[in-house]
């Protein structure tokens, strides 16, 4: 017996509720949009400059004591939490303590660091200190600035290569896609304020990998199919690229998911944040390659005549054939 | 038809064997280090019956190369660090003053007299002169002390000073050419120095990378703290010697022409008037090392080179009964009278010291002073402690990951399934394989990145198999569909895997540390799960189909 996530033959109309699902991407992406501004992202110290101590303390927390201990020193905004994982030992308290970025200053302090040290090992003598990050303003400002880069040009060359492959549709669906998946995954980090720092960015852009991967398999599928069906409406042959491609594209984002699960579970707390988020990503970025990316290319239209030489426009299809 | 040729097999089978080879010293890790450290230390120190031993635990005919763990695995600390690159502009115009002086002095009829303006901004060199009409021939012999920019990049022609006047004065600063040469000097010397720094403390594996044009970033494995390798690495020590005018306790107090006031190092009342100019400094020293003076206290003791000790026998020869300064970093560390001359060259300072600070006061003045003040803009330490949970967790996350993949594509593929599962096993293989033999660094969102390969790996399998089923209910016959399957999934298979490439390459260009762990293993992930399920799983099925012959089949 074969486990089945979909029917041998599927005939699901993808387009049925093209405007309840256009809406809901659309209101989606809105709706993280405002949170973005309004609420705002929790920004971790690789761009907000600051630092980060990680405490292990074999007692109890009394994280109100920290809190006051660190206060007591005078280094503006200082947040202390208090870490809890199923994988932690009954004897290992965690806390978080972050100290914002201390005016005037561009390089990291240590004797701040060392202060920070001293008062705690007061609070609780059997306190370490299991990691302790330290990013300049200097630094975070710049750190910024390749985020955005790296986001920036990981799109553009995904809308130059789609292009190429196929055509100029296919790539701005395929962008639009990216671009809801980004938009949706900044909108989830700042209704539950999870800490966004670097490996988010690089969360992001696995997101992005991800998902273009998935529309791509459709794309190509549509690319074949609309070859086959020469007559047939477009979103017809859409719907039925998404029909055969359905159970693929379950089935892989399963196996992710599966994998994703696990190192939510057990990986630890220190790269939940980044595990999170690329689960979140492979959920969102499967919906957007069989709803975003399908609409607006259904919304632009495609060429469709294959068999012509190409005109103009049709500089995308030069390297269609290479390998398939 | 379905058909492989026998040397293609062979090249398939070699090299899924040759990762399981080469992943294979990674489950043994502490095991293949122990041994690698003994060889390491056979070969530099010599052998001892204990390496032997050592190097003996892991057979000499296995693969010994193994994954780098990254430092939010191993513990360690990281430090990126910017050179003060300003700071040598200002010791060059010192330099050029005594030059520039002697050249106006020459043409004392035309300028009159001249005199170094104590405000001129960092870096510049400031001349007043008497006569402002006699500006254009104060400049002119002040250009002709240019000299040719020594450097690869600077333009033919590219002189090192500048010289602008300005009514009665005349500015010099080092050319933008000069500027940039000196830089990229300055931050290779910084970087040298700070490499004789860490390897006198004998950390293993340390990495110092020189990163953009004025910093430095420095990763040390298995420091808990960062603090000490902060004294280690920040401090300058500019050691000089100078002569005392006298003692004060007024640090405002008016030094007079060619002197400067310096405070003590310890107390904090004690300010020292002295020459400017010193008589000696760091750079004549070859050797320093901690010593006990004659009271039991904790001293350093040096010696000067052939040079250093014909000035300091010389010095102390004339000057019997004067105070002598010794100044680290601004500060004076000690200013004892000069007894007796001292001809031998070598010298002790005693000061109020522990053993630890002797000690690394001896390592700083031995490796020598940092050509430039260091700032750290970006530090960051790991417990190895909370580095050995991370991986103990990624390693759990892993064999879940791997067996619940596993049992998924076998219930939905059957056989089929199982070949990708095996096809998996290989890939995984492959990876650790690929990763050790190339050195890559793994780190925690690395470990990340092969769970996450785990679960996309198969997508490729999938892709085929899902169009095998397809071809099944139209094609003529399993092996007519099978080799459809592959044929028609291709292109998609291409492009899906060379858009996410795209996405790791950026990635690592513009990622760092962990992050750029996390692109590599992506990278090796695609590379390796692209070959897996286009040859390896194929191979399987091919030769699976060649025995079987199976009528029809089910996927």
């Amino acid at each position: 017996m074969r486990l089945k996530l979909v029917p041998k033959e599927t005939n699901f109309d993808f387009f049925r509720f093209r405007t309840v699902t256009m809406g809901a991407s659309i209101a989606a992406v809105v709706a993280s949009v405002i949170l973005w501004l309004v609420v705002g992202l929790n920004f971790g110290i690789d761009f907000r400059g600051g630092t980060t101590i990680r405490t292990e303390a074999v007692q109890q927390v009394d994280v109100g004591a920290y809190r006051q201990a660190v206060s007591a020193l005078d280094l503006g905004e200082v947040s202390v939490i208090e870490v809890f994982d199923p994988n932690f030992r009954e004897d290992q308290n965690v806390t978080l303590i972050r100290i914002q970025a201390q005016e005037g200053q561009e390089s990291v302090t240590g004797a701040i660091i060392a202060d920070v040290e001293t008062v705690l090992k007061d609070v609780d003598p059997s306190i370490e200190f299991t990691s302790v990050d330290s990013v300049g303003p200097k630094v975070s400002g710049e750190l910024v600035q390749t985020a955005i880069l790296a986001v920036a040009s990981a799109l553009a060359a995904i809308l130059i290569y789609i292009w190429l492959r196929f055509e100029w549709q296919f790539s701005v669906g395929a962008v639009a896609a990216l671009f809801h998946d980004v938009i949706l995954t900044i909108g989830i980090f700042s209704l539950l304020q999870i800490r966004f720092d670097l490996s988010t960015i690089a969360a992001l852009l696995t997101i992005v990998g991800y998902s273009i991967n998935d529309t791509v398999v459709i794309f190509d599928r549509l690319r074949e199919n609309l070859r086959k069906y020469k007559t047939t409406p477009l979103k017809d042959v859409m719907n039925t690229s998404v029909n055969e491609t359905l159970s693929r594209t379950l089935m892989t984002s399963g196996t992710t998911l599966l994998a994703l699960i696990a190192l939510l579970a057990f990986g630890g707390d220190v790269i939940r944040g980044f595990v999170f988020a690329i689960t979140w990503g492979v959920i969102v970025g499967t919906y957007s390659s069989v709803y975003v990316a399908k609409n607006v290319v259904l919304m632009l239209g495609v060429k469709r005549d294959w068999s012509k030489p190409s005109d103009g426009g049709g500089a995308g299809t030069q390297f269609a054939n290479v390998d398939a | 038809m379905l058909q492989i040729s026998l040397w293609k097999r062979v090249l398939i089978l070699a090299v899924c064997a040759s990762g399981l080879l080469f992943s294979f010293p990674n489950g043994f890790y502490s095991r293949v280090e122990t041994h690698n450290d003994a060889v390491a230390a056979i070969e530099t120190f010599g052998t001892t019956s204990e390496r032997e031993a050592e190097a003996a635990i892991w057979p000499s005919f296995l693969p010994s190369t193994l994954i780098n763990l990254g430092l939010d695995l191993r513990g360690g600390a990281h430090l990126l660090a910017e050179v003060h690159v300003e700071d040598v502009y200002a010791d060059r115009m010192d330099i050029y003053w005594p030059e520039v002086r002697q050249a106006l002095v020459e043409l004392r009829d035309q300028v009159g007299f001249v005199e170094r303006v104590d405000t001129a901004p960092r870096g510049t060199l400031q001349v007043r002169i008497q006569r402002p009409e006699a500006i254009e021939a104060a400049l002119q012999a002040v250009r002709d002390l240019a000299r040719p920019v020594v450097s690869l990049t600077a333009g033919i022609g590219a002189t090192d000073i500048v010289a602008s006047g300005e009514g009665d004065v005349v500015t010099v600063q080092l050319s933008p050419e000069e500027k940039a040469a000196t830089d990229n000097r300055t931050v290779q010397q910084a970087l040298e120095i700070i490499r004789r720094r860490i390897d006198e403390v004998g950390t293993r594996e340390p990495s110092i990378q020189r990163q953009g044009e004025n910093r430095i970033l420095i990763q040390v494995p298995g420091v808990g703290s960062a603090a000490e390798l902060k004294a280690l690495i920040g401090t300058t020590a500019r050691l000089t010697f100078h002569p005392v005018i006298s003692s004060t306790t007024d640090p405002d107090a008016r030094a007079g022409p060619g002197n400067i006031v310096v405070p003590h190092l310890d107390r904090e009342e004690e300010f020292y008037i002295v020459e400017r100019a010193a008589v000696l400094s760091g750079e004549d020293l070859v050797d320093a090392q901690p010593a006990f003076d004659q009271n039991g206290l904790p001293s350093v003791t040096f010696r000067f080179n052939p040079a250093g000790a014909r000035i300091f026998g010389q010095y102390t020869s004339d000057n019997v009964g004067a105070l002598f300064a010794t100044v680290l970093d601004g500060e004076v560390i000690t200013a004892p009278q000069i007894r007796e001359p001292i001809t031998g060259g070598s010298g002790q300072i005693t000061g109020n010291f522990t053993v630890e600070s002797s000690t690394e006061l001896a390592i700083l003045l031995r490796s020598g002073a940092l050509p430039a003040e260091l700032t750290f803009l970006e530090e960051r330490t790991v417990s190895p402690g909370l580095g050995q949970d991370s991986i103990d967790a990624g390693r759990i996350a892993c064999i879940v990951a791997f067996a619940a993949v596993i049992v998924f594509m076998a219930l939905s593929y059957g056989l089929f399934g199982v070949f990708a599962d095996v096809a998996l096993i290989l890939n995984v293989a492959l990876l650790l394989g690929i990763l050790s033999v190339f050195g890559a660094t793994l780190t925690l969102p690395g470990i990340a990145g092969i769970v996450l390969t785990i679960g996309m790996a198969v997508d490729a399998n999938v892709l085929v198999f899902e169009r095998i089923r397809e071809e099944l209910k139209t094609a003529k016959g399993p092996s007519r569909a099978i080799e459809l399957g592959y044929q028609r999934a291709l292109s998609a298979i291409i492009d899906a895997n060379v858009t996410t490439g795209m996405t790791a390459v950026i990635l690592f260009a513009l990622g760092s540390g962990p992050v750029k762990g996390f692109a590599v293993t992506l990278m090796c992930g695609i590379v390796t799960s692209v070959f897996t399920a286009i040859f390896v799983t194929r191979l399987l099925i091919v030769m699976w189909f060649e025995r079987r012959r199976p009528r029809t089949i089910e996927v």
